[in-house]
């Protein structure tokens, strides 16, 4: 099968490997019909995620039809057509029965501190991600769902992560009627966050990115405020005083260890590696929330430590909360806000890209190139 | 001192500039869920969720070659990844990291720089095969001519230029420092054959 493969910082190609079998009775084997680009695949593109192997496929958001199924699969045949969540979780342990499905611990022996994830190094698990003609799904009873009838395949791909992820990032802002919701990062999952603030009620809702093109969309397709932080000596000073100098009420921080912005973060974590990231979105966030206020992190963050402003979040009395979407979780309420009409995810796909072109979609992507904000991997015709 | 303090120095509410009822007409779906009770992930923790498993603990997927494993686990999990086994240098450097539990710098750092040594290796190892690493086609930097390169970086406010413009730095400095090396050591080695020479 022809499949996407890192090569090392910067580097990915396409190549021939075999098509991934049954390791496990409840594996299924899937046909990807669509796969796509996250903002997190860069951490892994930009060799920032710990144990990343050469020769390792991405791609954790995908649906595809399935293909084959192990001897105890019960919920799935082959033919279906499945949406998959990025999470891979037993649904049976001690943090999958209490809904916690990103905290699986029965799928990841490289690491207890995060569960598995498709295509996201062996920090993960090791597991081969969805950006290939082919992928080994693991609990196949468990997480995978049939994509409805009346839903889009491109809606599908962006539930399997984005459009639930910056959901449960304002969920976890706990915002209440009227909060001011500052959101950082213009991207795929900030745009839904903004979205995804209004349905719970927000008063305003203010988006902060460096990309024009980007805060255009979150005008348009979030109703958002929009500020360039680039504009500005100091962006922080600005939320103060659009918020009469109180702060935001919540602040979701959806641009992760690749945010762009501080000089020093930027020397500090990308060019001498001295942190496993740049956290200048987080310590943004932690300036320009309100005390007692809650910053709300779904951007992706590796192990490896950060410079985080710790003692200002002590000293002002916040809330912080985070995790990785547990994706299934949200889905059934997202499906009703399709069917509603409130969320039409698809719209902010940018490009479609055959799978041969990984590498060019890779850099384009990474240096926003063309106006990206989406991109989707199609397989070749098979 | 004229001016009228802001909402943090007095006390009751902020103004809202917009009123909900407001908000309801021009965004759809505005407050639909506005009642916690109505988003999925609260509370946190729920014991009522069906999640599809049919086991108590899951069937165990056979190793069939040794696995490395977090020390913070008491036994390899039922279900792993099996993408890209260890192997060589890098596989050995991997092995040792994970010796350390998570809660230990050296596991992240060896673990990076296995990731460095196992990227050098491969694209080494990769002029020995058919399939050589092409460092045109493998960074998609083609993509900069096809996907309107100039015209997304030029004209506009690029915050990520700040660390573009020092990233040759970075990426060149280890190049230039290992070739004044390589040419140090020659000239020594040089000077010690002439001296050599001469003596005989
Ligand atoms: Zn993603
Ligand atoms: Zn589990």
């Amino acid at each position: 099968m022809r499949s996407m493969v890192y090569r090392g910082p910067y580097k990915v190609r396409v190549e021939e490997k075999d098509i991934p079998r049954i390791e496990h009775p409840n594996d299924a084997i899937v046909r990807v019909t669509a796969s796509a680009i996250c903002g997190s695949d860069l951490h892994l593109y930009h060799g920032m995620m710990p144990d990343t192997r050469v020769g390792t496929t991405f791609g954790h958001e995908f649906v595809g039809v399935v293909h084959e199924v192990g001897s105890s699969v019960e919920h799935l045949s082959v033919g279906d057509r499945v949406m998959v969540p990025f999470n891979i979780y037993c649904g049976s342990c001690y943090f999958c029965e209490r809904g916690l499905y990103s905290n699986c611990h029965n799928v990841n022996p490289n690491a207890t501190a995060v569960g598995g994830i498709y295509g996201y190094s062996h920090t993960c698990g090791g597991y081969d991600g969805g950006q290939a003609e082919f992928v080994r799904v693991p609990f196949a009873d468990v997480g995978p769902t049939l994509i409805p009838d009346w839903m889009d395949e491109e809606d599908a791909v962006l539930l399997t992560d984005a459009l639930p992820t910056g959901y449960f990032g304002a969920q976890l802002g706990g915002i209440s009627e009227g909060d001011t919701v500052v959101v950082f990062g213009a991207g795929p999952v900030g745009l839904f966050a903004a979205k995804s603030s209004w349905l719970m009620g927000a008063g305003r809702v203010i988006v902060v990115d460096h990309l024009e093109y980007r805060l255009e969309k979150a005008r348009t397709f979030a109703h958002a405020e929009t500020w360039n932080f680039a504009e500005y000596e100091d962006i922080v000073v600005e939320m103060k005083k659009t918020t009469d100098y109180l702060g935001a009420d919540v602040v979701i921080d959806a641009a992760g260890a690749e945010a762009d912005g501080s000089f020093l973060q930027n020397v500090t974590a990308s060019q001498l590696k001295l942190q496993g990231g740049s956290p200048v979105a987080l310590n943004w966030a932690i300036d320009s929330v309100r005390k007692a206020g809650t910053v709300s992190v779904v951007g992706a963050y590796g192990p490896i430590f950060s410079a985080v402003k710790f003692g200002d979040a002590l000293n002002k009395g916040l809330t912080l909360r985070m995790n990785q979407c547990p994706v299934k979780r949200q889905w059934p309420r997202l499906f009703e806000h399709l069917r509603s009409g409130y969320l039409k995810p698809s719209d902010i796909i940018t490009h479609r890209i055959p799978l041969e072109h990984a590498a060019e979609g890779y850099h384009m992507f990474s240096a926003k190139l063309d106006n990206c904000i989406k991109p989707l991997l199609i397989p070749s015709a098979y | 001192m004229s001016e009228t303090p802001s909402t943090p120095y007095l006390a009751g509410q902020g103004q809202r500039k917009v009123s909900s009822d407001q908000l309801r007409q021009r965004i759809p779906g505005w407050g639909a869920d506005l009642d916690p009770g109505d988003r999925p992930s609260v509370p946190k923790e729920r014991m009522d969720l069906p999640t599809g498993a049919h086991w108590d603990f899951p069937e165990r997927q056979e190793e069939r070659q040794p696995r490395e494993r977090s020390i913070e686990h008491q036994f390899l999990t039922p279900v792993f990844g099996t993408s890209v086994p260890l192997k060589g240098l890098s596989g050995s450097m991997r092995r040792y990291a994970y010796k350390y539990s998570e809660a230990r710098a050296a596991h992240w750092l060896i673990l990076i720089a296995a990731d460095r040594v196992d990227a050098g290796g491969s694209h080494l190892r990769s002029f020995l095969t058919l399939h050589p690493d092409n460092p045109l086609t493998e960074t998609g930097i083609l993509s900069e001519f096809t996907r309107h390169g100039i015209s997304s970086r030029f004209g506009k406010k690029r915050a990520d230029l700040k660390g573009q413009a020092l990233a040759p730095v970075f990426v060149a400095g280890p190049w230039i420092l290992a070739a004044a090396a390589a040419f140090a050591a020659a000239r020594v080695l040089a000077r010690a054959a002439r001296n050599r020479a001469t003596r005989a």
